[in-house]
Parts: C-alpha cells; sequence; structure tokens
C-alpha cells in the first residue's frame, strides 16, 4: 500500500537566465494505491508542470511544498532517484534520444528499477510480450529511443515504458491526446493491466473526458490557476463534459 | 617519382578559363614550393604551430622508427619500393608545407595492390606501432577496376609521423577505409588522404580519432570518370590538451559525381580543441553533382574549444544537390532528464546518450569487433571527465 501526497506544491518555469514565472499555486492532492485520479483542466492551467515538477524536469523549479512517497519527499532525490522509488511520468511530449536503441534504453531503466540486470532471454521474452500487448511491433526495439515515432507511437511506449517499469505511483500526462479511438483502447487497456497487476495509483492528466470511458476514475479533479480548484466522484467529469472549463477559468484568472 | 611545381589542378571539362579554387586544390610535392608557416595562413591558423615538433621547418634528420605489420589476404600484394617508384604521388598534390616535405624526405614507401576483379575475403590490415622519433612515410593503397576491399589502417604508439596515403579506386570498384588514430598522448601526426575514386567506383573512408597530441589529418577526394561515389565519415574525441583537426576536400571535378561527409566529435577536458574544415568544390561545366556535408560537435566541460567551417564553392549552375551543417554544443539536457526519468543514473543515461550520438558513423565500420573497440575507447575517454 502506498501513499503519495502533494502538499502545498508551488512551482515556476525557468523562461530564461533570469525570467521565471509561478505556475503551481499550492497543489493539495493524495493518491494511493490502486486509485485513479483524473486530474482535468483547461489548456495553460498548470497541469503539465505539476507533472513535471513531480518528475524534476530541469525546467521548473519546485519554490515550496512537499512531495511524499510513503513520507519520504521526492523532491529531495535526483530525478533518476524518484523514478527507481517508484513515481513514473509518462509524457506528453515523449523525447527523441536518437542513436539509443530503444531495447538498450528500456534493458538500462530495468536494470535500474530491479537493481540488476534481467537475464537477456527473460528480457527479451518480457519485452515481446509488452510491446504484444500495446500494438507495438517488435522491430521498434531495435530503433532509436522514439526517433521518428508518430505521436501514437510515442504515447503507446510510455505506457510500455510504465508496464515494464512497474511503478507504484504514475502521472500520465496527456497519454490520450492524439490517439484513435483504437489505439486510445490499447492504452487504457495496459493503464487498467497496470492497475490490476501492480496495485497502481494513478494520476490522469486528461484535456478530455474520453478516456475516462475505459479508464475509471475514482477521484475527478479540476485544475485551473495552478491548483485543485474543484473536485469530485466520476460525475464530475460528465458536467465538465457538458459545461467545459469556462466557470473554472473565469475563477482561476 | 613526379616532382610537380605548383599548378592548378584544372577541373572543368569545357573550353575557356579555368576557376582557380580558393580552396586547396593546388599544391605541390616539393617542399620549396611552399613557405614557412607563420600561423596566420589560412590552413594553418587553427593549428598551434609550436606542437608540430618542428614540421613545419624541418631541419632534423628522419629518426622514427615504426614496428610495421601488414596482414593482406591472399591475392594482395605488399610491396615495400623506393623514391623512384611510378606509381607513387599520383593521387594528388600535398596541400601543405608538411605534407610536401614528407613527399620529399621519405626514403621507402609501401604499395598494396588489390588486383583486378578481385575480392578479398577479409579485410587488410595495416597496423604501425610508432616508436618514437620523426619519420616520413608514404602509402599506396591501388584497388584495381572491379575489386572491392577493406582497408583498416591502425596508427597507435609513439612519434612524430607525417606522409600521405594515396588511394586509387578503379572503374567499378568498391573500396572502405579504415583509418584508426589511436596514439598515445605525446604523438603528433601530420597526414593527407588523396583519394582518386574512379568511373562508377565507391570509396568509403572512415576516419577515428581518439589518440595523440596533435593530429591533423586531411582527407581528399577527386574523381577520374563519373558515377563516383565517395563517403567521409569520421569521429573524433579530443581530451585533455589534446588538437584533433581534419580538413576534408571534395573535389567534383567530373558529372554525376556524389559525396557525402559527416563528421562527430566530442570534446572533454581543458585545452580539448577540434577543428573541421569540409571543403566541397562543384567543378565548372559538370552537371549532376550531389553533395552534403555534416559536422557535429559536442562540448562536454568547460575550456574546450571548437572550430567547424563547412566551405562550398559551386561553378556550374547544373547541381543536382549540395548542402551543409555544422553544429556544435553541450549535451541536452532534456535527453538525459528522459533518460533519468525512467531510472536511469546519470553517469550511465550520460554514457548511453553519447554512445547513441557517435552510433551512426561507428556503425559504418562493418567490423563487429573494430565497432566495439571504438566504443570501449570512447568510453574510457569519458569516464575520465565524469
Amino acid at each position: 500500500m502506498t501513499k503519495f501526497e502533494i502538499r502545498g506544491l508551488r512551482a515556476d518555469v525557468l523562461i530564461g537566465e533570469e525570467e521565471r514565472q509561478e505556475i503551481l499555486t499550492g497543489v493539495d492532492l493524495t493518491v494511493n494505491s490502486g486509485e485513479t485520479h483524473a486530474i482535468m483542466g483547461p489548456n495553460g492551467s498548470g497541469k503539465s508542470t505539476l507533472a513535471y515538477a513531480i518528475a524534476g524536469h530541469p525546467r521548473y523549479e519546485v519554490t515550496e511544498g512537499e512531495v511524499l512517497l510513503d513520507g519520504e519527499n521526492v523532491l529531495d532525490m535526483e530525478v533518476d532517484e524518484r523514478a527507481r522509488a517508484g513515481v513514473f511520468l509518462a509524457m506528453q511530449y515523449p523525447v527523441e534520444v536518437p542513436g539509443v536503441s530503444m531495447s538498450n534504453f528500456l534493458r538500462s531503466a530495468m536494470t535500474a528499477a530491479r537493481g540488476e540486470a534481467p537475464k537477456l532471454r527473460q528480457f527479451s521474452k518480457e519485452l515481446q510480450g509488452a510491446m504484444k500487448g500495446l500494438g507495438i511491433e517488435s522491430a521498434f526495439a531495435s530503433r532509436g529511443v522514439n526517433e521518428g515515432f508518430s505521436g501514437g507511437e510515442k504515447k503507446r511506449h510510455e505506457i510500455l515504458q510504465m508496464e515494464l517499469l512497474k511503478p507504484k505511483i504514475a502521472v500520465l500526462d496527456e497519454s490520450d491526446s492524439g490517439l484513435d479511438v483504437d489505439a486510445l483502447k490499447i492504452v487504457a487497456d495496459g493503464i487498467n493491466r497496470a492497475k490490476e497487476e501492480n496495485g497502481l495509483g494513478v494520476m490522469l492528466i486528461t484535456h478530455y473526458t474520453r478516456i475516462l470511458d475505459h479508464v475509471e476514475p475514482d477521484h475527478v479533479h479540476v485544475f485551473a490557476g495552478g491548483r485543485i480548484a474543484e473536485s469530485g466522484g466520476p460525475e464530475l467529469a460528465n458536467v465538465l463534459e457538458t459545461d467545459g472549463y469556462e466557470r473554472f477559468v473565469k475563477a482561476g484568472a | 617519382m613526379s616532382n610537380t611545381k605548383v599548378e592548378p589542378k584544372a577541373h572543368s571539362h569545357g573550353l575557356g578559363q579555368v576557376p582557380i579554387s580558393k580552396l586547396g586544390t593546388r599544391g605541390s610535392h616539393d617542399v620549396n614550393d611552399f613557405p614557412v608557416p607563420n600561423g596566420r595562413e589560412e590552413e594553418w591558423r587553427f593549428t598551434p604551430l609550436r606542437r608540430l615538433k618542428g614540421l613545419q621547418d624541418w631541419k632534423g634528420t628522419a629518426d622514427g622508427k615504426d614496428e610495421l605489420t601488414i596482414d593482406a589476404p591472399e591475392g594482395v600484394t605488399v610491396e615495400q619500393v623506393g623514391r623512384d617508384d611510378e606509381r607513387l604521388g599520383t593521387a594528388g598534390h600535398p596541400a601543405d608545407r608538411v605534407i610536401a616535405q614528407a613527399y620529399s624526405s621519405f626514403e621507402q614507401a609501401t604499395v598494396i595492390t588489390v588486383p583486378r576483379s578481385s575480392t578479398p575475403d577479409k579485410p587488410i590490415t595495416v597496423d604501425r606501432k610508432g616508436l618514437g622519433g620523426t619519420a616520413f612515410e608514404q602509402l599506396v593503397l591501388d584497388v584495381q577496376p572491379m575489386a572491392e576491399a577493406t582497408v583498416v589502417v591502425s596508427n597507435t604508439g609513439t612519434g612524430v609521423r607525417s606522409g600521405s596515403l594515396d588511394i586509387h579506386v578503379g572503374e567499378g570498384a568498391n573500396l572502405t577505409l579504415i583509418s584508426l588514430q589511436e596514439w598515445d598522448d605525446d604523438a603528433v601526426e601530420v597526414s593527407q588522404h588523396n583519394a582518386v575514386v574512379g568511373k562508377d567506383a565507391t570509396f568509403k573512408s572512415v576516419v577515428i580519432t581518439l589518440g595523440g597530441d596533435l593530429v591533423r589529418l586531411s582527407p581528399k577526394v577527386s574523381y577520374s570518370g563519373r558515377g563516383g561515389s565517395a563517403e567521409l565519415y569520421g569521429l573524433y574525441f579530443a581530451g585533455d590538451k589534446q588538437h584533433h583537426e581534419h580538413r576534408s576536400l571534395i573535389d567534383h571535378n567530373w558529372s554525376y559525381t556524389r559525396s557525402r561527409v559527416d563528421y562527430k566529435g566530442a570534446l572533454s577536458g581543458e585545452g580539448a580543441h577540434t577543428v573541421w574544415i569540409g571543403d566541397v568544390i562543384i567543378g565548372e561545366g559538370t552537371d549532376g553533382t550531389d553533395s552534403y556535408e555534416n559536422n557535429r560537435n559536442l562540448q562536454l566541460t568547460d575550456g574546450t574549444r571548437v572550430d567547424s567551417v563547412p566551405n562550398l564553392e559551386i561553378f556550374t549552375g547544373e547541381v543536382q544537390g549540395a548542402g551543409h551543417a555544422s553544429a556544435s554544443g553541450r549535451l541536452e539536457d532534456i535527453h538525459l532528464f528522459y533518460l533519468r526519468s525512467r531510472g536511469i543514473p546519470a553517469e550511465e543515461a550520460r554514457r548511453l546518450i553519447i554512445r547513441g550520438y557517435f552510433w551512426d558513423i561507428v556503425n559504418r565500420i562493418d567490423i563487429p569487433e573494430l565497432r566495439e573497440r571504438v566504443m570501449a575507447k570512447v568510453e574510457e575517454k569519458l569516464v575520465a571527465h565524469e
């Protein structure tokens, strides 16, 4: 049982040498193992900043607050330590790393996560199995990390990484955007598998309610003005679907 | 032996005035045709002359000794010849005083011949281990028409070395040349590769420079017929105080010739300096040239210096493609972040990224053990600054 707590989190985006702008204005949220929290909100409300601040992106700086994983402040950890502690971020725009093959990358990541290198045969079996489950052709394993992948292919590979690394908490930043209905279903199935198999706690950041038809949220939060403006049950998503974010944009502004 | 005076090499097949390129197609085999450089000349301005061990104004004796091991598969001939062998000096002129000095001073040369239509079943290897001193050397690779070969020239050890590697790729022939500069830290090498690529011939050069105090290598390519193709790949990694300079020149003196130049470097440590000069000439009266050159440099620490200068001179309107790109910078923090966000520790993430950065060059080496050897050396140099 894992408890993931975000307390009073404030963060700036670093724009230039001297220039910065506050984006997160005090975020409080608790996610337990097995729970799915949908974080919904208009563009520019700071949803992605929340994701990046948790993961330790170099262009964001936390100015206040803490992020506790079973009582340990992950903000005191290096980026790679956070991941090894069990926090995973599926990025909205996964990064292309030329020349580093997907399989080398994944084997290094799994080695880091598990503390020992998986046996080659075991690794390749596990990788092929996970790729198959996400409808990814095996040829992708020898391509460079995200190199020349389409938007949808990148999203699937983020979920692939999540399934292989078996984190405790996953922050999924718009893992649904840019996917057609079939791909959305495949990605959603991957998330549900990770929940079932590993009791994964999920922060599902999304702009649309569509994915919530496939990944059922326990809680829905509206994000506006750099913090959670309102929380409720799954029914809140339906309200947003009908009324949009207008009310919150005004409130947040 | 030919001791030709300075003269422009014609790269024109039309009538009228031959344009004389500013770039180094001119040259001479006679050292006296070149003034002693003072370091302000275009071709010397990036090279620290005081580290040339006097090569620029040579007055000493060539006292250098090498341990030379040549392994040639059956059918390939290897000859040691004297200055009067008429195959010497026929692939191009020395472009600077040091190379001309080497041509004026060498006593013995090696000629390796891959006979017509032969396809040796394994690479020809030339292992040269410098045992100190100064030596001037000439090596000729004659790959005759329709032959197909891979040659690996490996330079290790120490000393001051200068000379030319003349390469003839006959009509329809195919040569891959891998040249490794893995010198000890105090070695100095100034050398020139002169490749003449025949009609419909294919030449691929992979230059790997990791060692030495100063390495200045000038790979030059010209063509002796239509349809020739040349690909020049390079990987260099300059550590503390190392100077690695590569100066390529592709002279598209025939129509329908193709060239690709792709050099990638890394620098790490105080005083590491790399120079890449990429000259391309598309000759007057030629048609259908296809050329592209690219240089990338990765500056891994403070205190490094990169010079990267692409030059393109076009004397015809009928070009199929000609372009160049050059970029130098630091490791992308976003690449590091991505790998680390998956739990990969910082040093390993760095290692993976740099391996990946060099991969498309290293991958041009078709010999797996050699690829591994190069990557292992690169990683050794990386560790030095972690």
